[in-house]
Order: structure tokens, then C-alpha cells, then sequence
């Protein structure tokens, strides 16, 4: 064939309402390279593999696959033009086998059991070219998440894709896992095929891709070698000025014991997904929790914050026990204790989306008396609660009329932050602070983490992401399929190591 | 920010998709063979044209007020209660109950106690839907649609064999005491040309009275903000602390009461005595009354005054046109929920365009630098 | 109770499960699809209606059938458009389908026949017959000096019309739909993560506007089965909640077509004693007449409490799809 690139993108523009997602993008990658596209949340990444996977119609611009002019006006057109995509939130039916998800919409013909026989050997070949071993007949929702991510990249194979699209591809995976992809990938682009990885992610973009582009604001700012960068310089390219990787803190002072959890155990739809968790927390000092998501962080959180029942063990704070299975395991009575909660999915748990801010504000305090008048709620109290909170935590824009899903991500979690630290709760429990936070809300977050840390008191972050773990936690514990495989001190370790853990591979197996 | 004024979501939407229900109803009657601007003026007429009208418009709304406001405050946990209908049809035995069992002084104690028992009978009708919900997770759509006709056999049964009145034929209870009749509008309002047949009596001041304990509620407390707060996202509401099995049977026996309010309009008020099917569908008809009051008190008003409006023009509609059966009204409620429910967006987004073009025109033509 | 009798219940539970298993299967592909449908009782009572109707005038009890289907298709077609096109709720859409259904059906009929909202009686070969079956007796006589092998051919099996031979064949056809064409992969599919159809390159809303409106001939089946062979012409209200039984019969049977086959017969067959024994007497005790008609309601509340464990339904039901950004 010809040196064409493999795509090409000329002059691509995309607005919302009146929201501009992409203006004039234009792109370029060569065939058999691997391309990282990095930038903040809301830069317009997905935006853009959308409108090339056929999800949203450019508003102007040409896409060109090898050279050629190619509209792609749905999904179908960009599998016929050789694109595929492996989302970030997998597109697999749940109990659907291997072999069903992978036939589904590339069926050969009207009858099933055809199209699963020639799916089973296309498969197996498939799987022994690019070592993407997976039982065909497993159902998805018994796979572990890494597994799920190879049916979905055997599905673009098996509808023979040459371009490859990776949104976010780690974030569920464990760095082991991680290194299996980039093998996987490596093979995939051995074999003359072309692939786009998007990743917020600096680390990974240095390890694996050939060229990068940085996306900020809709615009593509800059497409460099990768060999020619530095983690520095694409984070400065992304925000547009200079950025702290690293929050600054000095070494905790640990004081009185405050959370005491042993043998914690918790259950979710009949699957017991805390078994037997142990570990103190003390004043003055932040316990991060690392692990791949899905090990049963979740639920502790939900344990701990009243959300959800245990099925055994005990908590206690500050030496008295904590009520984990009865009326009282409530998240009223733990705000009541002085246990603030960030939780996980700010969307679903820590906000309700309609309300207006100054509503959100008072949300799971609006008990507190402060907020009432007698029987009725004091507005005028809250509103004037919510301005002051938006002014110290920079909430933007500063309008406590507005309703909570028109704030981006990381005025968002300002919000929720602002509503559960400020009343410096003795425990402050914080699941994936910063996760969809544009990089200026996490250094803010980050810091308002710590200075509660110097302020004395004690705090479990959860997070996925390991640069995070490292750069705040005083003590690093590791979650793995319900337990906790050990505890480490971050300038004691590495990430190999707490990678190691979080496979489920403690020092004395190994 | 926002696609569009917040008084456009909240009246210019309900309007035209109103407004739209309107003219497709008129169109059937049209199909059906008659003129639909007669007919229109024959339901006019018939509703507002006298104070005759006026009564039986004023009295069926104060029944949809009711059963709206039902409808409305379960709609706030988003919980769909169908069974405004057989809740309403318990409310009528509590108040036959407590209405033949004591020998009441006054009507206004008869009242208070018509009232308590009226809730209480349609609460507990509404609360083991609401408790197989919380608790079991049965759909409550189906379980409140299935107690209304639970509801309907009970009431039959119990109308033939323990109200009946020896030697009557008629499944009805004897007639109430007069100690405790209701004042009727020809009492108090008797000024405005109400005479004594009127249906309509004080019970319309207890559904305005609701209208202000239920935007109260909803708006002003703690359970009406955790009500809300379930009702966006049970999720959340966890997070927050708020139980879920609470709030379901908490805002179902609100609503149940409610629904059983406009007992004591109809079987107290009206007929003073218990009679099969009182309800005549006005349960039914609190669900396009809620859907298009916007689950709002102010609304719900607005909207039972339509369908007020509505069945007693209705009423005067079958006199003179015969072709017409009364179960258009079934029909332009049909309609009501379907354009101001669920096909909301089909209105919504060619609203939204229009809002955002003007934006935008207002934009370009308030440029920074005035143009030369 | 004779055996004969037992013949004449089951036989009865038959007649009465089939517009049950009707509207449970067309309430099967409609939620497999994710959209939920509690308009199942509209779409039947607007095609008894017209199946009636039109089976009067013309004569021919084909005609009425057509003609209930395509009434309840129109239905079905505005509840796609709600809740496909317009991701409108659909518990609101179904509940406004089914007061649509209600009073449409009386306001055409008072028009049409002026008879207060009923149909006139239809004369038998407007109606759907019985089939006799080759070697049955049909006359109650006959089939009384029968063996009990030819009593169970002749009462039970043989005798009925041809709709429900047609629901039983449907049952099988359901399975083999749903688990062995590349169709009914995607519609299970869509009904569990539409974005996984999406992707695929599978029209998400094409699909569930096909399962809506398979959901819509078949209502149109039952409503026609309804007033052309279990009785003789619509009346008001005729399909008296067995839109709501359907459904129930749906959850209690896990969305699977051979399950939903048995819930619909049991459901039948509490509706064919109740039928029969009007009053049935405890000792002391006279059950009311009113209770045995409230039982099937009652019943349903008591499937729907979860005496059977609890029923996962379609992941995505109820659930209008959006694409992600």
C-alpha cells in the first residue's frame, strides 16, 4: 500500500449547544505506530475519537482512512473503514458468553449456531496470534476486568480492525495487567496495526507510544515525538502553564488512635466482597487504600461512611465501637460523629445533580440545626453558607442558584469537598478525590487533604490511581479481592511492589 | 448556562403540550362527526356559565385536587401511585365508618373525624403497596393498580352485604346523620348565586388548605427535602443518611391520605352516604392532573381546574350531543398524560431550539463593538 | 369431583390462560428489549374493540382480527415513539395508552353502534369457532361416554379456537427466536446494555421498535381473542386487568417464554375455579363471590411480593437509551 498515513484529520470542529468540543483539529498518524492523545478532562478527547468511531457528526472537517476521504456517519461505517474501539467502560453484555459479545453485529448470517462455530475457531487462531487467551464460552460478568478489556479488543479483531482506539484503557487494570496490554499492544502494532491510545496518564504515554498530541480546550495544542518530551513538559502543555506533580507535604506527626476497623466483612448481592479487613488510622495522618477498583475499597467506604450493612467484624472510634449493622449504621449518625465522607461517585452518591448548589450544600447535614428553623429548613442560612463555601473553596461559578449538573467535574467535587471537610470531621474518608478533576481542582484538592492532615486529624483515602496513593498517603495499604495483602510506607516502596500486591502477590508466594 | 428561562419549563411547556392534548381531542371529535368548536362551547357553557356550572366545576376539582396532590407528592419520591383511585375508595368506608358508628353533635367534630378516617383508612390501603415496594421490591406500579381493584370487589361486598339497608336493592349505605352534613357553598357563598342542589361544599378550602401543607412539605422541611433527595437519586440518599424504606412508606401513606381526602368531599360532602363508585375515576385523573401541575401545588390547582372543568362541561356536553359518550373525558386525560408526561421532550427540545436561536441572535446582535 | 370435571376446569384454564399468554409474551419482547410495557391492557382492550367491531360489519371474523391488530400496533407505535424516539418515561406512556384505550374504545363505540359503548352481540360465524380435532367428540354427551384418554383428547385438547393453538405455538417460537437467531441475540442484547449494540453498529432504536411492535401484533391477538372468541363482542372494560396479570406472570416468570407458558396457565386456572365456584363453602364459612373475583388480583400482588425469590428483570428496562459522550 501506499505511505499514507493511517488516519488523517483535517480541520475538525464539533460544538454542543455552545459548548465547542473540538475546534479545527487536524491529526495525523502513521500506519504501524502507537499514538497517545493526552489531555485534562473536558479537552475534547473523546469528543473526538467519537466523531472518528461515527458516535457524533463532525460539524466541518475531513476524515481520511490511508489516504483516502472517508465519511463515517455511524459506528457501522467505522467498522467498515477498519476502526475500532475499546471504550473505557467496556460495551459487553454482562451474561452474554465470550463468543456472543464478540459475534454480536458481526453475525454471519440469520441463524446463531453458524455464526458461533466460525466465531469459536476465528477465535482461537485470534487468541494464539496476539496471546489473548480467554475461554470462549466463559460468561462476561464471571471475567476479571482485564479479561473483559481482551474480549473487547478480540471483538475489534474479529471484525477485522487495522485502527485501534483505546479510551482509558489502564484505569482498570493493574499495573501487572497494564504491562499485559502494552505487550498485547506492542504485538498488535508488530503486525502493521494502528493504534490511538488516550490517557490522562503520563507515565504510560512515555512508556509505549511513538508520537503524542496534547489536546487542551478543544484545540489540539501540540503533536510531538515521544522520545522528545518529558512527563513536565506534556503536563505544561496540558494546562497551559507550569504544574506541581508532586503536592508538597512535610512528614506526618501520628497521634491518638481514631479508627480501629478488624476483621471487617461486608457482602453485595450475595458475594462476600470484604473478607476479614484490619487497620488503624491515628490523628495527623493520611492511610491510602491502593488496589485495582473492584477489590472491595467500595465497600468499605460504604461500610465505614453507613451506607451499607457489615456482615461481621467490628469498628471502633476513638475506642468506642461503631454501630456497622444496626440502626444506627446510618450516614446520618456518622456525620453526627464526625466522620465526613467524599465519596466515590460524586454524580450519584455525593450530589444530587438537580438540586441547586446551595442545596447540595446542605446535603446530609440538613439536620444540622443550623441549617433549620423549628419544623422548616432556613434557606436564607443555607444560600448564605453556600456563598461563603464557594468563595474559599473557589467554586466557579460562584452561584448558589445553580443547579449541581452544570458545574464541571472539578467545581463538583469543590462542592462536595467544601461541604465535608470544612466542618474538619476527626475522620474524613475520601474515595477517588480526584477522579474526571481537571489538574488546577487537584492540586486545590490535594491540598485541602493535607492541611486537614496537619490539622490533626485522620483520613483513609481511596483511589486508583497509584501516583495519587504515593503522593499523599503516610501509609500505604494494599486491597486485593476483599483483603488487605500488607502495608507499606510510600519512600519504602515502588510502584512495582504495591503493583505486585495489588495482583494479589504477597513477598512470601512470590 | 441553562438551555432555557426556568418559566418556560415551568409554564410555557405544560401549556402547549396542554394546549396540544386540547386539539387532538378535538380532532376525535371531529372524526366522531361533530363540531369540536360546539362542543367546546357546549363544555364552556356547561362549566362556567352559571352558577350551576360553577358548583359542579368548583367540586369535581376539589376531588382532583386531592387525588393530584396524591398523585404529586409520591411522584416527588419518584414513586408512580396508580391507586390514587381504590386509596380514595378506603377513604369513603373510613368515613361511612365513623359516620354511621357515632352519633356525631356537630358536623365540624364529624368532620375531623371523616378527615382522620378517611386518611387512615386510605394510608394503611396505600401502605402494604408501599411496604411490598420497600421491602420486597415489588413493582408498585402493578400492586397499586392490582389494590384498586382489590378495592373495588371489597367495596362491593361490603355495600351488599353489611351497608345495604334492609329491604333496599341499592348497594348503598344508609344516608348520614344531618348533624353531620357538610355547610355547601349555598351556605356559605350563597351570595354568588349557589343554591342548595350544589355539590360544592367547605371541603374545597381543605384541598387549598392540602395545596399549602404539601408545597409546606415538599419545599420548606427536612422529610420533603429527603423526599426530593430520594426521589432525584436513592443512591445518593444513602450517602446522605436517608433510609429508602422510610421514605417510600412515609410519602405513600402521605399520598394514600390525600387520595383519601376527597372522601369527604363526595361522601361526606356530596352524596352523605357511601354509594358504589364514587370515585368515578377521579384517582385515575389526579395522575394528568399531577403530570401536568408539574407535581407542584400551584399547578395542580391550575390543572384540576381544568379537569373540573372538563367533566362537568362533559356532563352538559352528553345532554346535547349524545354522540359523544362521556368517556371522552377519559380520553382527553388520556391524552393530558401522554403529552405532558411522556411525550415531554417531544415538546421540550423544539422549545429549547427556539430559546437557544434567540440567545444566540441577542448574542450577535449585542456584539461588543457597536457595528459602524 | 369427577374426573370429567377436572377436564372441564383445565379445559377452561386454557381458554382463560391464552389472552394471559398473549400479552405475557408480547410483554416478553418488549422488556427483553428493555422497554417496559404496562400498556399491554390498553393495546389488548382497543383490539377487542375493533376486532369486534370490524368482525361485525363485515362479517368476517379475519377482518376483526387484522383490524384489532392494527389498533393495537398504532398503540404500540405511540409508545415507541414516547419512549424510543422521545426517551419519554415509559410507566407514564404505558398508563396514558391505556386510558387512551379505554376511552377511545367506548367513544368510537357509542358513535359507531350507539349501544353504550358496546359492540352488538356477533352472530357465530363472525366469531372464531372450535376446533374439533380429528377423532374428537365435541358434544358434551359424546365426550361423557368417552374413556378418560379419549375425554382428556376430546375436552381438553380438541375443541378450541384456533388462536390458542397458535399462543401455545407461540411459545416454542419465542424460545427459538430469543436463543437461536441472530435476532434475538440482539434483542437480548439491547435489553441488557444497549451500548454494547451501539457500538456494534446495531441500531438501538430500530431494534426496539421492532420488539415494541411484535408486542403490539400480539396484544392485537389477545384483544381479538378476547371479543371474538372468548365471548361474542366488546364491552367496556372487557379486558378486566389481565394487561397487569400478563405482566406479573412476566416477572414471576423471569422474562423466559416456557415459564411464562406456566404462570399464564396458573394464572388461568385460578380464573377458571373462580369462574366455576362462584361460592364456595368452609364449613361454617361462605367464601363471597366478590373475593373469588378479586383472587387473581390478589394473587398477582402475592406472585409480585416475592413468595418465588426475587426476579432480575432486563438490565437496561425501563431505561431510554442516550449515548454517552
Amino acid at each position: 500500500m501506499t505511505d499514507a498515513p493511517a488516519i488523517e484529520l483535517r480541520g475538525i470542529s464539533k460544538a454542543f449547544g455552545p459548548v465547542q468540543a473540538n475546534r479545527d483539529i487536524s491529526l495525523s498518524v502513521a500506519r504501524g505506530t502507537i499514538h497517545g492523545i493526552v489531555g485534562e478532562n473536558g479537552a475534547g478527547k473523546s469528543t473526538l475519537m467519537s466523531i472518528l468511531y461515527g458516535f457524533y457528526k463532525a460539524d466541518s472537517g475531513e476524515i481520511l482512512i490511508n489516504g483516502n476521504p472517508t465519511a463515517i456517519p455511524d459506528s457501522q461505517a467505522a467498522i467498515r473503514a477498519g476502526i475500532g474501539m475499546v471504550h473505557q467502560h467496556f460495551k459487553l453484555v454482562e451474561n452474554f458468553t465470550v463468543l456472543e459479545n464478540v459475534i454480536l453485529g458481526a453475525e454471519d448470517g440469520a441463524m446463531l449456531r453458524p455464526s458461533i462455530a466460525k466465531a469459536r475457531k476465528l477465535l482461537t487462531e485470534l487468541s494464539s496470534e496476539y496471546g489473548l487467551k480467554v475461554d470462549p464460552d466463559a460468561v462476561i460478568e464471571d471475567l476479571s476486568v482485564g479479561h473483559q478489556q481482551r474480549v473487547e479488543i478480540l471483538k475489534q479483531l474479529y471484525r477485522h480492525a487495522d485502527i485501534l482506539i483505546l479510551d482509558e484503557p489502564t484505569g482498570v487494570l493493574t499495573p501487572a495487567e497494564a504491562d499485559q496490554l502494552f505487550r498485547i499492544l506492542e504485538r498488535l502494532k508488530a503486525e502493521g496495526k494502528t493504534i490511538i491510545l488516550i490517557t490522562h496518564k503520563l507515565r504510560e504515554i512515555m512508556d509505549i507510544t511513538d508520537t503524542v498530541s496534547v489536546m487542551r480546550r478543544g484545540e489540539m495544542t501540540n503533536t510531538v515525538q515521544t522520545s522528545r518530551t518529558s512527563p513536565a513538559e506534556l503536563a505544561e502543555m496540558m494546562v497551559g502553564r507550569k504544574v506541581l506533580l508532586q503536592v508538597e507535604k512535610t512528614p506526618a506527626v501520628p497521634g491518638e488512635l481514631v479508627l480501629s476497623v478488624r476483621d471487617l466483612r461486608a457482602r453485595r448481592g450475595g458475594v462476600e466482597r470484604l473478607k476479614g479487613v484490619s487497620f488503624d488510622i491515628r490523628r495527623g495522618e493520611i492511610l491510602g487504600i491502593a488496589g485495582v477498583a473492584g477489590n472491595g475499597q467500595t465497600e468499605l467506604l460504604e461500610v465505614l461512611g453507613g451506607m451499607i450493612m457489615a456482615s461481621g467484624g467490628s469498628v471502633s472510634l476513638f475506642g468506642r465501637p461503631l454501630d456497622i449493622t444496626g440502626a444506627q449504621a446510618n450516614g446520618q449518625s456518622r456525620r453526627a460523629m464526625g466522620i465526613g465522607h467524599v465519596p466515590e461517585d460524586r454524580q450519584t452518591e455525593g450530589l444530587i445533580m438537580g438540586f441547586e448548589a446551595w442545596e447540595n450544600v446542605a446535603f446530609g447535614y440538613h439536620r444540622d440545626p443550623k441549617y433549620n428553623m423549628g419544623l422548616v429548613m432556613d434557606h436564607a442560612a443555607i444560600k448564605a453558607d453556600c456563598t461563603d463555601k464557594m468563595a474559599r473553596y473557589d467554586v466557579r461559578p460562584p452561584n448558589p442558584r445553580l443547579p449541581a449538573r452544570n458545574f464541571s467535574g472539578g467545581n463538583q467535587q469543590k462542592i462536595v469537598v467544601a461541604r465535608e471537610m470544612d466542618r474538619a470531621p476527626d475522620l474524613l474518608l475520601v474515595g477517588q478525590p480526584t477522579r474526571g478533576v481537571d489538574i488546577g481542582a487537584i492540586e486545590f484538592i490535594h491540598r485541602q487533604i493535607i492541611a486537614l492532615r496537619d490539622q490533626g486529624k485522620a483520613i483513609l483515602l481511596v483511589s486508583v490511581e497509584l501516583d495519587e496513593i504515593m503522593g499523599l498517603s503516610d501509609r500505604i495499604a494494599v486491597m486485593f479481592d476483599g483483603r488487605i495483602m500488607g502495608e507499606r510506607l510510600p519512600h519504602q516502596t515502588d510502584q512495582n511492589a504495591l503493583g505486585l500486591l495489588m495482583a494479589g502477590v504477597t513477598e512470601g508466594a512470590a | 448556562m441553562d438551555k432555557m428561562p426556568k418559566w418556560a419549563d415551568v409554564v410555557l411547556i405544560p401549556l402547549i403540550s396542554v394546549v396540544l392534548a386540547l386539539l387532538v381531542s378535538g380532532l376525535v371529535v371531529a372524526i366522531i362527526g361533530e363540531s369540536p368548536l360546539r362542543a367546546m362551547q357546549i363544555m364552556l357553557r356547561g362549566a362556567f356559565g352559571s352558577a350551576y356550572g360553577w358548583g359542579y366545576t368548583l367540586y369535581y376539582a376539589t376531588n382532583f385536587i386531592f387525588t393530584g396532590l396524591a398523585v404529586a407528592v409520591a411522584f416527588h419520591a419518584r414513586l408512580f401511585n396508580i391507586g390514587g383511585e381504590g386509596q380514595a375508595a378506603l377513604g369513603g368506608l373510613g368515613v361511612a365508618v365513623i359516620l354511621l358508628g357515632v352519633d356525631w353533635p356537630h358536623w365540624s367534630l364529624a368532620l375531623a373525624a371523616a378527615m382522620g378516617f378517611s386518611m387512615l383508612f386510605a394510608a394503611a390501603w396505600a401502605a402494604v403497596p408501599a411496604y411490598l415496594q420497600a421491602k420486597r421490591g415489588s413493582h408498585i406500579v402493578i400492586t397499586t393498580i392490582m389494590f384498586n381493584y382489590i378495592a373495588s370487589a371489597l367495596l362491593v361486598y361490603l355495600l351488599v352485604n353489611v351497608f345495604r339497608v334492609e329491604g333496599s336493592m341499592a348497594p348503598e349505605s344508609a344516608s348520614f346523620a344531618p348533624t353531620t352534613h357538610l355547610p355547601s357553598a349555598a351556605d356559605f357563598a350563597g351570595g354568588l348565586g349557589f343554591r342548595g342542589s350544589t355539590p360544592l361544599n367547605i371541603s374545597i378550602f381543605l384541598a387549598l388548605i392540602a395545596c399549602g401543607l404539601v408545597w409546606l412539605l415538599i419545599w420548606r422541611t427536612r422529610l420533603g427535602y429527603e423526599i426530593r433527595s430520594f426521589g432525584q437519586s436513592e443512591t445518593a440518599a444513602v450517602y446522605a443518611g436517608i433510609n429508602p424504606t422510610k421514605i417510600i412508606l412515609v410519602s405513600m401513606l402521605i399520598s394514600g391520605a390525600l387520595a383519601g381526602l376527597m372522601a369527604v368531599n363526595v361522601v361526606m360532602g356530596e352524596a352523605e352516604r357511601l354509594v358504589l363508585d364514587f370515585t368515578e375515576g377521579a384517582g385515575f385523573v389526579g395522575i394528568a392532573v399531577a403530570l401536568m401541575g408539574r407535581s407542584h401545588p400551584v399547578g395542580v390547582i391550575l390543572a384540576a381546574l381544568l379537569f373540573g372543568a372538563l367533566y362537568q362541561g362533559g356532563a352538559e356536553l352528553q345532554f346535547e350531543m349524545p354522540a359523544i359518550s362521556r368517556e371522552m373525558i377519559v380520553v382527553i386525560q388520556a391524552l393530558v398524560i401522554l403529552f405532558t408526561g411522556a411525550l415531554d421532550n417531544m415538546v421540550r427540545l423544539p422549545v429549547q431550539r427556539v430559546f437557544l436561536t434567540l440567545k444566540r441572535r441577542r448574542d450577535r446582535a449585542a456584539p461588543p463593538h457597536p457595528a459602524e | 369431583m369427577d374426573f370429567l370435571t377436572i377436564l372441564q376446569i383445565l379445559d377452561s384454564t386454557v381458554r382463560l390462560a391464552t389472552p394471559l399468554l398473549l400479552a405475557c409474551l408480547a410483554g416478553l419482547y418488549s422488556e427483553r428489549a428493555g422497554v417496559f410495557d404496562i400498556g399491554l391492557e390498553g393495546k389488548m382492550l382497543v383490539a377487542a374493540f375493533f376486532a369486534a367491531a370490524l368482525a361485525y360489519s363485515s362479517g368476517s371474523v379475519w377482518v376483526g382480527l387484522v383490524a384489532g391488530v392494527a389498533a393495537s400496533m398504532v398503540l404500540a407505535a405511540l409508545h415507541g415513539l414516547a419512549s424510543i424516539t422521545f426517551r419519554g418515561n415509559q410507566l407514564i406512556s404505558g398508563v396514558a395508552i391505556n386510558f387512551l384505550a379505554a376511552g377511545l374504545a367506548v367513544v368510537i363505540a357509542q358513535t359507531w353502534f350507539a349501544q353504550g359503548g358496546r359492540t352488538p352481540q356477533l352472530p357465530s360465524d363472525a366469531r372464531f369457532g372450535n376446533i374439533v380435532l380429528p377423532g374428537a367428540e365435541s358434544t358434551i354427551r359424546g365426550i361423557a361416554q368417552q374413556g378418560p384418554l379419549g375425554q382428556i383428547y376430546s375436552e381438553l385438547i380438541s375443541g378450541h379456537s384456533i388462536l390458542v393453538y397458535l399462543s401455545l405455538a407461540l411459545v416454542p417460537l419465542t424460545w427459538w427466536v430469543l436463543y437461536r437467531t441472530r435476532f434475538g441475540l440482539r434483542l437480548r442484547a439491547v435489553g441488557e446494555n444497549p451500548a454494547a449494540v451501539d457500538t456494534a453498529g446495531i441500531s438501538v432504536v430500530g431494534l426496539r421498535y421492532a420488539a415494541v411492535m411484535i408486542a403490539g401484533i400480539l396484544c392485537g391477538i389477545a384483544g381479538a381473542y378476547l371479543s371474538t372468541a372468548l365471548s361474542a363482542g366488546f364491552v367496556k372494560d372487557m379486558s378486566a386487568g389481565r394487561g397487569f396479570i400478563a405482566l406479573a406472570a412476566l416477572i414471576f416468570a423471569k422474562w423466559r417464554p416456557w415459564y411464562a407458558l406456566s404462570a399464564c396457565l396458573l394464572f388461568g386456572f385460578f380464573d377458571a375455579v373462580g369462574n366455576r365456584y362462584q361460592n364456595i363453602q368452609l364449613g361454617e364459612f361462605i367464601v363471597p363471590v366478590q373475593f373469588m373475583q378479586a383472587l387473581p388480583y390478589i394473587l398477582v400482588v402475592i406472585v409480585l411480593a416475592g413468595l418465588v425469590g426475587k426476579a432480575i428483570p432486563p438490565r437496561a428496562g425501563g431505561e431510554p437509551y442516550v449515548k454517552e459522550r
